[in-house]
């Protein structure tokens, strides 16, 4: 542990620049995808390699310095507060989506439907006078330009399941936690093992539902805006639960090669708010996108 | 009372300083020359702008391309030179203000400084592509925005990637101001420069993810066929412009509130006196950032709101006089009776406080909604966000600069140079975007590369107005490049009333300061 009278600064390091690099290159193969160029491909997975890159040789100092004892408990802070306003931005993210749920909902398919006073009824009047306002939207106003479908998901199928599975792993990793906390390795592991496959049996089920959506239901997101927002929010959330227990992943295999103390796990910890940050973000489209 | 630092570690040297740097001052000194050099590359689209505008008729560009240099104009000052200018003095002068050794996640710092030249090599490169660069204002509204060319997808990837590196930069300033402070100085001992940037980055770290997720919408709009922003699906082209403004109005005050700090800490050094009502400019500034989350929708007073909206959102808008009040009313009851000196940075700040007032006072008429009809996408607005952001931020970022120069380089910049700066950028400024106010309010709209023959006069003055300042700012770079190479050697308190921990560490500051944590007197306090 370093002395606490004297401040550490990490020594300089290419990993900044390798990521921006990283980024940069997987920003350009992203846009020429979407202008079609042959080579889009490539570039696309010379950038993604190079963020991956970028990732492992980061985290690998971090925690070779982590595991020899340079952190004070002040980096350790830094580290907290870092991970906690990440994960503040990420749901402030959400919340763009979220936002634009509940304005479809509460204003412009109403007032499409001629809900509302002054211009609202004009919009109607005008635009798609025969526009019926519906949630879930399954008649859009201009029918001609979207792909209709046949019914949504109904909330209590595999979302409820998929709920129950979330929370349910919400609990393995404090049960994990607590076990890393009292010391008790072989619970630490089986309970973050636990997790570790509840989340990516939450993905599998995931995963089958989009192909029910798809090939059953024809919802797509080119099914107006219930479409849009329904794989927006879920596509993006599925992506962070990914993510999620990739990480909770890397934490089992570190724990696995005896990483971590009773009171020094500050890794294990973040990903774990991370965790329950993807299971908050779950209740809130359970809730909003599936349910009511 | 000089070191409180050590010299011992000297700067690695060659390229590998810079670009694999953990040092705060390094990687500040990185962010202030590249938002220098982005500042002369918005300022040249703004040249073209100006030179488009000298007479009605086209004269240089077609519009297409006048458009591009207007949206690109505005990216570059907002996201490539205010905000980097902010957060290089952040960078440079928090640590050394609060006795911290550094920034709290160093190597994070300077990723979010990397991602910018290459941000803006995405940005800039679209100006090249098929179909021309972005032209539809920065704002980017649909459907409009969704006809850019090849440019569109490079357009959001440079948005997205801009945005990590703003709000890593944010985080980066919380966790240094709640971490690293040096043992003994509170939160409200610290100086206002600190308070503002700590409520700048919650400002950050709320608003920028939420663009990011407009602009997503903007993508899958054009390529997945998603209808967010298309009302034959059930979504809204105005839905957009909430959520765009929901980061916008917020990114407005991202831009402000770094400048009242400066102008916080010059106007106390400048006058010889302790900052007239500190805990009240603390509150203020957070009310400031509060309020500013809820009064988006003026903005867009005209798109049809219902009645209600409108209402809500103007007397909202009206509240933030209040608290914006107060700190102007702070500032000049800080002067009052002060021991009061004219160097540049002071004379920066009080135009600023007079210009930034002014801009302020348009905000006002811009936000009663009846007014508003009128106003609403005229020159009138140019003018008031270039009151706000030029000689309000802009000026803010200059006295900066000329105030904590002697503590960058060690020497005291040319004093006679940096007044004529001053009064040329002043006068040229005003010559330049005053008449935009008769222009807009006769109705002259913006935007648009041509206009009414009526309106000749007044744009010739502003276009003299805009070259007069565009020239003014060479000077700017020939005094601070100057002032780097030599002159009057500065003292560690290289001004007479400053006040603050930056003041004693050596001038220049040594590579590394504060690597074990100081130990306060009540001097080193004093506001």
């Amino acid at each position: 542990m370093a002395s606490k009278d004297i401040y550490y600064v990490p020594h300089s390091s290419k990993w900044p620049l390798v990521g921006s690099l990283a980024l940069f290159t997987t920003f350009i193969g992203g846009g020429m995808l979407f202008n079609d160029n042959p080579n889009a491909n490539y570039v696309l997975l010379i950038g993604a390699a190079a963020v991956v890159y970028m990732f492992v040789g980061w985290f690998n100092d971090v925690i070779n310095e982590s595991t020899s004892g340079k952190y004070s408990k002040q980096v350790d802070t830094s580290f907290r507060m870092g991970m906690g306003w990440f994960i503040f931005s990420e749901v402030m993210f959400f919340a763009a989506f979220f936002g634009a749920l509940f304005y479809a909902r509460m204003f412009s398919i109403p007032w499409l439907g001629g809900e509302g006073h002054g211009g609202h009824n004009g919009t109607h009047q005008f635009l798609w006078d025969s526009f019926q306002a519906s949630w879930p939207l399954s008649v859009m106003p201009d029918p001609s330009k979207f792909t209709e479908y046949k019914d949504v998901i109904p909330a209590w199928g595999i979302p409820a399941l998929n709920t129950a599975l979330l929370l349910a792993s919400g609990v393995t990793v404090t049960l994990a936690h607590w076990a890393l906390k009292a010391g008790n390795r072989q619970k630490l592991v089986l309970w973050l093992f636990l997790t570790v496959a509840l989340g990516f049996i939450f993905v599998y089920f995931q995963v089958e539902e989009y192909a029910h959506a798809m090939n059953d239901l024809n919802i797509t997101l080119n099914s107006g805006i219930y479409g849009s927002t329904f794989y927006m929010l879920t596509g993006f959330h599925g992506f962070h639960v990914t993510m999620g227990a990739v990480m909770l992943l890397v934490i089992l295999l570190r724990c696995l090669k005896g990483h971590f103390t009773k009171k020094d796990h500050f890794a294990f910890e973040a990903v774990a708010w991370y965790w329950h940050f993807v299971d908050v973000v779950w209740l809130g489209l359970f809730i909003f996108v599936y349910w009511i | 009372m000089s070191t409180l630092a050590h010299d011992h570690d000297h700067a690695p040297s060659g390229l590998k300083r810079w670009i694999y740097s953990t040092n705060h001052k390094d990687i500040g000194t990185l962010y202030l020359i590249f938002a220098l050099t982005m500042f002369f590359v918005g300022g040249a689209m703004a040249m073209i702008i100006r030179a488009e505008l000298f007479q009605p008729g086209l004269q240089f560009v077609d519009p297409q391309f006048y458009n591009s240099m207007v949206t690109v104009h505005a990216l570059i000052m907002i996201f490539g030179a205010v905000m980097p200018a902010g957060v290089g003095l952040a960078n440079w002068m928090i640590p050394l203000m609060i006795g911290a050794p550094d920034m709290a996640l160093p190597r994070m710092n300077n990723m979010s400084f990397w991602i910018l030249p290459f941000g803006f090599a995405l940005l800039i490169s679209t100006l090249f592509m098929e179909g021309g660069g972005p032209a539809g204002g920065w704002t980017m509204y649909p459907p409009l925005v969704l006809q850019t060319g090849d440019a569109f997808p490079f357009l959001i990837f440079a948005i997205h990637f801009l945005g990590i590196s703003s709000i890593m930069g944010a985080i980066n300033i919380i966790a240094t101001v709640f971490n690293m402070r040096a043992p003994g100085m509170s939160l409200m001992q610290m100086p206002l420069f600190v308070w503002t940037w700590v409520i700048t980055s919650f400002l950050l770290i709320a608003a920028l993810p939420v663009l990011a997720g407009a602009v997503t919408m903007l993508l899958t709009d054009k390529y997945f066929g998603t209808s967010f922003f298309d009302a034959a699906g059930g979504g809204d082209p105005v839905m957009f412009q909430h959520i765009f403004w929901f980061f916008g109005h917020p990114e407005v005050y991202i831009l402000a509130l770094p400048a009242f700090g400066i102008i916080s800490q010059v106007i106390p050094a400048f006058s010889r006196k302790p900052l007239f009502g500190y805990a009240s400019m603390v509150y203020a500034t957070a009310s400031i950032a509060i309020l500013s989350f809820v009064v988006w929708a003026h903005h867009m007073f005209t798109v049809g709101m219902p009645l209600k909206g409108e209402l809500f959102f103007m007397y909202a808008t009206m509240l933030i006089a209040v608290p914006t009040g107060v700190k102007v009313f702070n500032w000049m009851a800080t002067m009052w009776r002060g021991a009061m000196t004219f160097e540049t940075p002071m004379l920066f700040a009080i135009a600023f406080v007079i210009l930034f007032t002014i801009g302020g006072f348009s905000g006002l008429m811009l936000g009663m909604a009846p007014v508003d009809f009128q106003y609403h996408d005229t020159y009138f607005v140019v003018a008031h966000f270039h009151y706000v952001l030029l000689t309000g931020a802009v000026f803010a970022l200059m006295s900066a600069v000329y105030y904590w120069l002697p503590k960058w380089t060690g020497y005291m910049y040319d004093e006679k140079l940096g007044k004529i700066h001053f009064w040329l950028s002043t006068i040229a400024a005003n010559v330049l975007f005053f008449p935009q106010h008769f222009l807009g309010l006769a109705g002259m709209p913006r935007r648009i590369p041509d206009y009414n023959i009526q309106f000749a006069d007044f744009n010739m003055i502003s276009s003299i107005g805009g070259f007069a300042y565009g020239l003014t700012q060479l000077l700017f770079v020939y005094i601070v490049i100057k002032c780097a190479l030599g002159g009057k050697k500065a003292k560690d308190k290289a001004w007479e009333g400053a006040r603050g921990l930056e003041w004693y560490v050596p001038s220049p500051a040594p590579h590394h300061t504060f690597e074990t944590p100081p130990k306060l007197t009540k001097q080193m306090l004093e506001m």
